[in-house]
């Protein structure tokens, strides 16, 4: 049934031009006017005016006059909620699209921005079988954050969003689509296992360094030791001098990742691995350089870091 | 492909909404309360309660097993009460008591629309049984938690409290007046019901076409009104407001009856003669009755349309009044009717029962004997008896035993109208001359403000009609001889000090105020009929509207609404931002120089590809951008002289070609 409305939604877009107008990826910010908002009863809007038509022949038929009027009453209140269901997404616009990162195959954090002049309520954004409701209030910008579906690492633009609301009383859906220009960049998806970086050759021979920040243990003084680094309190106590020793984590050796070492494999194993590497290394909090054709980064390390790596990584042809 | 994500109020109602509709049922309840038995909206608002109470107190559902045996429950005590589940009383009370019962059930907005959806019809139905003014206006305002229920069931909306939530269903509702106005005024009504017409409810109804012995007695105290009547010319002099509902001729000791009397030979009677001296026309607003009797000022000379007149000049509508009904007569105020008896009508009106009030008979013949022929002298022997022989005008009379004349005349001697005229028209018939029994309504009120005379339920009232030689017809009320307050101010008046306080000075002017509202409210919508709607376009010189004119201008009327609405629909009341607008005009004048504006192209890009392509204006285009630059950047806030300065720049901006 699904497949099928979908099937002759696609059909209509086709054959039906004027329907898509609007469709084509346009520059944000992306404001809602009269000619883009579309406005069909809800299925409840239906079954609600079958109810008024049965009202409605009910008090003819008994000529119950204070009857009729609350029938005209209730439908003329049910019509006008149709224009406020149109107020609701008229002259809304989507100011801009910030992505968050993903890897192929994990969902993108879209966050769109929203802003309006008014307050508005109980709108909802459709993005695949994603949907989430907001509402607009004086300062007249909400976020909406929506997960995105990924599968290939790359480029891609971003999909239509449909923005829709039932507002106030749920018996019209006014809807229109927004199509943001813009592409999202999807990281590479990262090999499940395989064998670790060809380290430098001359890896074992760099010092263990013991100076560092954190404060690892008390010891005895020995002396040489600098006087600030004396734990008095605690020698205090005990009698006999204490000095604290300090410590930094044990430093990794840098990691030289590199494309030109993964021949023999095709370019997207070789990313693949690259980007296995990539998050070890990044999870390890170790110092890692990426040379790729055309572009080598330099040795560094941080979520900056990572992130230009995996961003140049999921960016090549 | 994508994950889900479903907002949260697909799932369970929330409270609010919950609440709300809770609020719902409770109004549903309440409009209905009034012809439910008390036990059956005692137990509903206890299942109610408890339910509200169970959700917030748990959240969770209510087992299914109590469903059902509420369920059979409610079957059981609507048939109890009602001996079917057919009908609108017993209709009504099934639909409340399964609104409330599908609360039980309520868990998802889908539930909760569709208990909103039949709470709208259970408070149309409410108005079956009373479409008086308030009555419609409290089931409207029993819309309001209808409405935001509605619009709880919406997600992502600001907090507000229960009242609050309240109070857009009403700008809504008063948004919506002048359409349903339209509507109401417009759409078709039906001449003849589709399907069979409203069983009526007999409690409270006005007249009887019986009289026996206190079945005034609610109708005396029966405030509500029974009709209104205005006049064309001057209203006649209070003596003279007697309007004519039944004519009593059968009597068997107990009870007056009225009936479809016919001649010997089965012909129907012919209709009273009637010589009329002063003649009145007046428009009456009859409220139902569900009887087919139409009250007419004494005599009627002619029956309205669709109704009839019986023999002894009762008007009778063809049909029996189920809403208000607006009808135009004539009447003789001085007249005289049957000038000569016929000899079985004569026959009929001297009948009595055998064995009956042995006392008064022989009363009548002593009457009979002292004034011999002269029967004006016997009616007057018996006002004066009633006036001088320690009589009492009362509403709470003792009750009366087999001989009820007898027991009336010489022991209680205390009772009100319906005991005197029956009482004079026995005495009369043993004297030996006709006489009958008339019933109908008495007085009314004068009211100044709508210039009408307002006859309530407890102006009934019942007097004789003695046929005299040479003067046909003549109404007698014996009740004026007690008491002449009851035909110059009301029962009320003649009752004493009962309902005395009700004719304090501001609390009456505050009742013509209401009576007036009321009874524009029963003429202007629950009176507004197929007939007058046909009327509708009178004032435009068009007499009869019929059902395609109606539609037609239904449709124009309704276009003129929509093209209103989208108007408001439409207004933008925001103004574009200046430097926005400002940037606007900019890039328009160097597109007009042939340098658009790309898409997705940034202002400082396009400024900058413009003043390359303009050299000539380059310094001025560049201090243009780096003005913009300031304005949109620099300060949360556009700066106002920057602004006025920028936007003057534009203004003098002129792109010159360049001549290559």
């Amino acid at each position: 049934m699904r497949d099928a409305l979908r099937r002759l939604q696609e059909l209509a877009e086709r054959r039906l031009p004027a329907l898509t107008r609007f469709r084509r990826p346009e520059p944000m910010p992306i404001e809602l006017n009269r000619r883009r908002i579309y406005i069909v009863p809800t299925g409840f809007g239906i079954g609600f005016t079958v109810l008024l038509l049965v009202m409605l022949v009910g008090s003819l038929n008994y000529s119950n006059n204070a009857a009729l009027l609350l029938t005209c009453l209730l439908g003329a209140a049910g019509a006008a909620s149709m224009l406020i269901a149109f107020r609701a997404l008229d002259g809304l616009a989507l100011a801009s699209v910030r992505a968050g990162q993903a890897v192929a195959g994990q969902p993108l954090a879209l966050t769109l921005e929203f802003e309006s002049t008014r307050p508005r309520s109980a709108i909802r954004v459709d993005l695949g079988d994603a949907c989430q409701a907001f509402a607009i209030d004086a300062s007249g910008k909400a976020d909406v954050t929506l997960p995105l579906a990924t599968h290939q690492r790359g480029w891609h633009p971003l999909p239509r969003v449909r923005v829709w609301t039932t507002w106030p009383l749920g018996l019209f859906r006014a809807w229109s689509w927004m199509h943001p220009e813009q592409s999202v960049l999807v990281w590479p998806r990262p090999e499940s296992g395989g064998p670790p970086p060809r380290l430098p050759a001359d890896e074992g021979l760099r010092p263990r360094l013991h100076h560092g920040e954190d404060l690892a243990a008390l010891r005895d003084y020995r002396s040489g030791d600098p006087r600030k680094h004396i734990a008095w309190k605690a020698s205090a106590r005990l009698g006999q001098l204490l000095s604290k020793d300090f410590e930094q984590p044990e430093s990794r050796p840098e990691w030289r990742l590199d494309w030109r070492e993964l021949e023999g494999m095709d370019n997207e194993a070789r990313i693949a691995r690259l980007a296995r590497w990539l998050g070890e290394a990044h999870a390890q909090g170790r110092r890692h350089s990426l040379w790729l054709p055309g572009q080598p980064i330099e040795a560094g390390s941080g979520p900056g870091h990572y992130a230009r790596c995996m961003s140049a990584l999921a960016s090549l042809p | 492909m994508i994950g889900a994500m479903r907002p949260p109020s697909e799932a369970t109602l929330d409270g609010r909404a919950f609440d709300l509709l809770c609020l719902t049922m409770t109004c549903v309840l309440g409009v209905h309360a009034s012809h439910l038995p008390w036990w059956l909206v005692a137990g509903l608002a206890l299942v109610l309660a408890l339910r509200w109470w169970q959700r917030r107190r748990h959240g969770a559902r209510p087992p299914a097993l109590l469903k059902l045996p509420l369920l059979a429950l409610l079957a059981v005590a609507v048939v109890f009460t009602y001996g079917t589940i057919f009908g609108q009383q017993p209709g009504s009370a099934l639909a409340v008591g399964l609104l409330v019962l599908k609360l039980l059930e309520s868990e998802t907005p889908r539930d909760a629309r569709v208990g909103v959806s039949f709470a709208c019809f259970g408070l149309m139905a409410a108005l079956l049984f009373d479409q008086g003014l308030v009555a419609t206006f409290v089931v409207a305002l029993g819309l309001l938690p209808a409405l935001a229920t509605l619009r709880a069931l919406e997600p992502a909306q600001a907090p507000t409290n229960l009242p609050r939530a309240l109070l857009p269903g009403l700008a809504l509702l008063a948004a919506a007046v002048p359409l349903a106005l339209l509507a109401f005024a417009l759409v078709p009504r039906l001449s003849s019901p589709l399907w069979g017409a409203a069983n009526s409810p007999e409690a409270r109804t006005g007249l009887s076409d019986r009289m026996s012995p206190g079945n005034f007695t609610e109708l005396l105290t029966d405030d509500r009104p029974a009709m209104r009547v205005s006049f064309d010319g001057p209203a006649p002099a209070p003596e003279l407001r007697y309007f004519r509902a039944y004519v009593m001729w059968l009597y068997d000791g107990r009870t007056w009856e009225h009936a479809d009397l016919r001649r010997a030979d089965g012909q129907a009677r012919p209709l009273e003669t009637l010589e009329a001296r002063a003649t009145s026309r007046y428009e009456i607003d009859l409220e139902p009755t569900h009887r087919t009797v139409l009250p007419a000022l004494d005599v009627p000379l002619t029956a309205p349309a669709d109704a009839q007149l019986s023999a002894d000049r009762e008007v009778f509508s063809d049909k029996p009044v189920r809403e208000s009904l607006h009808y135009t007569v004539r009447s003789a105020l001085y007249y005289r009717l049957q000038a000569s008896l016929p000899a079985g009508a004569r026959e009929l009106a001297l009948r009595l029962p055998q064995g009956f009030n042995p006392r008064t008979h022989a009363l009548a013949a002593q009457w009979r004997t002292r004034y011999g022929g002269d029967e004006q002298a016997i009616v007057r022997a018996a006002l004066a008896l009633f006036h001088d022989g320690g009589f009492r005008y009362t509403l709470a009379p003792a009750p009366l035993g087999r001989n009820a004349v007898d027991d009336f005349l010489f022991g209680t001697r205390e009772g009100f109208c319906e005991h005197y005229a029956s009482s004079f028209t026995v005495l009369m018939r043993a004297a030996g001359i006709p006489a009958r029994v008339v019933t109908g309504y008495q007085g009314g009120y004068w009211n100044p403000l709508g210039n009408y005379l307002l006859v309530r339920q407890s102006d009934a009232h019942a007097w004789s009609e003695v046929w005299l030689e040479g003067r046909g017809w003549v109404r007698v009320d014996p009740t004026a001889a007690v008491r002449p307050e009851r035909v110059s101010l009301g029962a009320a008046a003649a009752a004493g000090d009962q309902l005395g306080w009700t004719d304090s000075g501001w609390l009456a002017s505050l009742r013509n105020r209401w009576d007036v509202v009321n009874h524009w409210w029963a003429q202007g919508v629950i009176g507004f009929d197929a007939l007058r709607q046909r009327g509708l376009l009178t004032p435009f010189g068009i007499r009869d509207t019929g059902t395609a004119m109606l539609g037609m201008l239904l449709a124009i009327g309704t276009a003129l609404f929509v093209a209103i609405g989208t108007g408001w629909a439409l207004w933008r009341r925001e103004r574009p931002e200046p430097l926005r607008q400002a940037l606007r005009r900019l890039e328009a004048r160097l597109a007009r120089a042939g340098i658009t504006r790309r898409r997705g192209e940034g202002p400082q890009h396009y400024l900058r590809r413009a003043a390359r392509a303009l050299p000539a204006q380059r310094a001025e285009l560049e201090q243009l951008m780096n003005r913009y630059l300031e304005l949109r950047y620099a300060h949360d806030e556009p700066v106002p002289e920057l602004l006025k300065e920028f936007q003057r720049a534009v203004r003098e901006f002129r792109p010159r070609r360049v001549v290559k």
